[in-house]
């Protein structure tokens, strides 16, 4: 079984995000693994470990995006390739679902895709779709169990955690899926991951490499702008009194709010 | 020169970064309130190769260089005072006297449950009547056929309710002076040795600390570990590699301090401002940084000079004394910045600065450090006779 887990470098979640002045975002300087990815990556090992073959861990960006597959790596996923090329610089989702589909049919054998269900920077998940549309796979969102999965057969039978409640649906395999954080405990690195890791050699796919044109990836969206959120205004007022006349009055307020 | 780190070692440090911030960090308060140890967290430490930092890898370690355990001791001690040090001891004071002077059967029948997660290692130096003087070591081992004799007791002695196994430092020949010591791998469950209840203590109050006391305990005679007669010289040798682990240790401690202390300076407000605002307190955060530099500096200046193998005794008692004299001053400035927060069980620093106090002490404590330092210093310099 080929599985392929796709992911991305995004801004340490505990940065501070600004907006300058000219309109740029400052992200702060730290990326970290998307951090919905690590439950993805964590699945795409446990699914090798217990159904044997490979896993493949993908990405696409600049040289900034080789930790995240270091990260992958040092965990226990076999082999990690980057798709790059400068016609990618300022890709929109259906650019990137454009790429990425391409590289997943370029590895051929893939059984299952695997993404962690968005991405924290831009709190999106609709690339994931589009990459499924994209390959013409059946797309299984919001994962929190794999109860049966049967590469051989080709089916895959997975718990879907939706707003209701959970969901169990079976689909042919190849198949993509995003997953959620009840699916695992994401794993940490193994010193011989780590080892592979600093050593491995990762492939740079350009257009050419995936069969693409730039216009198959050119933007049909452009970003206006961005501007920063309304900064937050809390006022504190004490409420004076014994405990019992505060504790009442706390009440009073709390309904005059409907907060209760 | 170059003051980068490789790749791996980088990767490895950001990994058990990752780790202890999960398993660690925020348990640590609890393992020092309760006095235990989180069992549960070392059981998943073997795939890092915490447990087996140095240890080759077909007897399950992760074979790494020094520089990299270095960094994995400062990230333990960051998170975690108690398993800091007992993971040291382990790794440093059991492990590595093992891999060093074990023969394949002991290598073989000892560090596979060592590296395991399950367990941690012990040595036995310290006496009631015994700790800086090792000279002064009593327990006795005696020969008596195919197998060892030993009594004795010993003090202080980390990890021994956890160890499967205890390296023993003990006196084989009261005549031979210096070369009349040997260590034995002396296995836990041997008739005769009692291991009492841990001791209470000022800090590191997880990592458990016990007097032993042994009577007539029989070991088979191929437990002696390295050459009979040359137990002292192996005790120094463990001594000057744990020197660099202690060291890290502290960088690790000092780093939490400073850490916590520069976010309490920029919260916490004072007479109109920010307390990081004020410049009493900037020349404290300047002076903790700069010290803890230093010692960083110096713990994997060490470190690296092991790993070219060359003789490191005199930068491993720099870097402990250096390190550990720090961090009790960057935990004390820490502590002054938080006034009486920095007093209360409720925040960090409070057993940041119990844990530190112990570093100036065990494996050396910073006035033999300053012998060894200056005999080293003075043969270097001997004039020509």
């Amino acid at each position: 079984m080929h599985v392929v887990v796709v992911t991305k470098s995004t801004p340490d979640t505990e940065a501070t995000v600004t907006v300058e002045a000219g309109g740029n975002v400052n992200w702060g300087d730290k990326l970290v693994v998307n951090p919905w990815d690590e439950y993805a990556i964590t699945e795409a090992v446990l699914l090798k470990g217990a159904h044997g073959g490979q896993a493949t861990i993908l990405t696409l960006g600049g040289e900034e995006q080789q930790e995240a597959l270091k990260h992958g790596l040092a965990i226990g996923v076999d082999q990690a390739i980057r798709i790059w090329d400068p016609a990618l610089q300022n890709h929109d989702s259906l650019g990137y679902a454009a790429a990425v589909a391409a590289a997943i049919r370029k590895l051929g054998d893939v059984d299952l895709v695997i993404f962690g269900k968005e991405l924290s920077d831009i709190a999106s998940d609709q690339h994931i779709f589009q990459v499924a549309r994209r390959l013409g796979w059946n797309m299984i969102g919001f994962v929190s169990k794999i109860e049966s999965l049967d590469a051989g057969a080709g089916t895959i039978r997975a718990q879907r955690l939706t707003e209701r409640g959970t969901e169990t649906v079976t689909s042919k395999l190849p198949a993509v899926i995003s997953v959620v954080k009840d699916i695992n405990e994401p794993k940490y690195p193994t010193f011989i991951g780590i080892r592979k890791a600093a050593k491995a050699e990762m492939p740079v796919w350009g257009l050419g490499d995936l069969g693409l044109d730039a216009s198959a990836v050119s933007p049909r969206t452009q970003v206006a702008g961005h501007r920063e959120l309304p900064k937050r205004e809390g006022t504190v007022e004490m409420i004076e009194g014994s405990p019992q006349e505060q504790a009442a009055r706390l009440v009073e307020k709390l309904l005059e709010e409907k907060i209760l | 020169m170059d003051f980068s780190l490789t790749d791996e070692q980088r990767l490895f440090q950001e990994a058990v970064r990752s780790f202890c911030d999960r398993e660690l960090k925020p348990y640590a308060a609890q393992v020092d309130e309760t006095g235990r140890l989180r069992m549960e967290a070392i059981a998943k430490m073997p795939d890092l190769g915490l447990v087996g930092l140095q240890v080759p890898e077909a007897y399950g370690g992760a074979d790494f260089d020094s520089i990299s355990a270095a960094l994995a001791m400062i990230e333990l001690g960051r998170a975690c005072g108690s398993t800091g040090l007992s993971i040291e001891a382990h790794n440093e004071l059991c492990c590595l006297p093992i891999v060093r002077w074990g023969t394949d059967e002991q290598k073989a029948r000892f560090l596979p449950r060592l590296t395991s997660g399950e367990v941690l290692g012990s040595i036995a130096l310290t006496e009631p009547d015994a700790g800086s003087d090792l000279m002064g070591t009593q327990t006795r081992a005696t020969r008596d056929g195919d197998e060892w004799v030993i009594n004795g007791s010993k003090a202080w002695i980390t990890n021994a309710s956890l160890a499967p196994v205890i390296v023993t430092l003990t006196r084989t020949d009261p005549g031979a002076d210096t070369h009349g010591f040997s260590m034995i791998l002396v296995e836990t469950d041997r008739a005769g040795l009692t291991i009492a209840p841990p001791e209470k203590k000022m800090g590191t109050r997880a990592s458990p600390a016990h007097v032993l006391t042994f009577n007539d305990v029989r070991v088979p005679r191929e437990n002696l570990l390295g050459q009979e007669g040359r137990g002292l010289q192996q005790t120094l040798a463990t001594l000057d590699s744990g020197r660099i682990a202690v060291g890290a240790l502290c960088v690790g401690l000092a780093q939490a301090a400073l850490e916590t202390a520069l976010h309490y300076a920029q919260e916490r407000r004072a007479f109109g401002q920010r307390l990081a605002d004020h410049q009493a307190i900037q020349f404290k955060l300047a002076d903790a940084a700069t010290q803890l530099e230093a010692a960083r500096l110096l713990v994997l200046r060490a470190a690296w000079s092991k790993d070219r193998g060359e003789n490191y005794t005199k930068l491993a008692s720099m870097a402990k004394l250096f390190a550990s004299e720090a961090v009790e001053r960057i935990a004390f400035e820490a502590l002054q910045i938080h006034g009486g927060y920095g007093y209360s069980r409720e925040f960090p620093l409070e057993r940041i600065y119990r844990d530190q106090r112990i570093m100036s002490i065990g494996e050396g404590t910073s006035e033999i450090n300053r012998i060894v330092i200056a005999r080293r210093l003075l043969d270097e310099h001997a004039p020509p006779v």
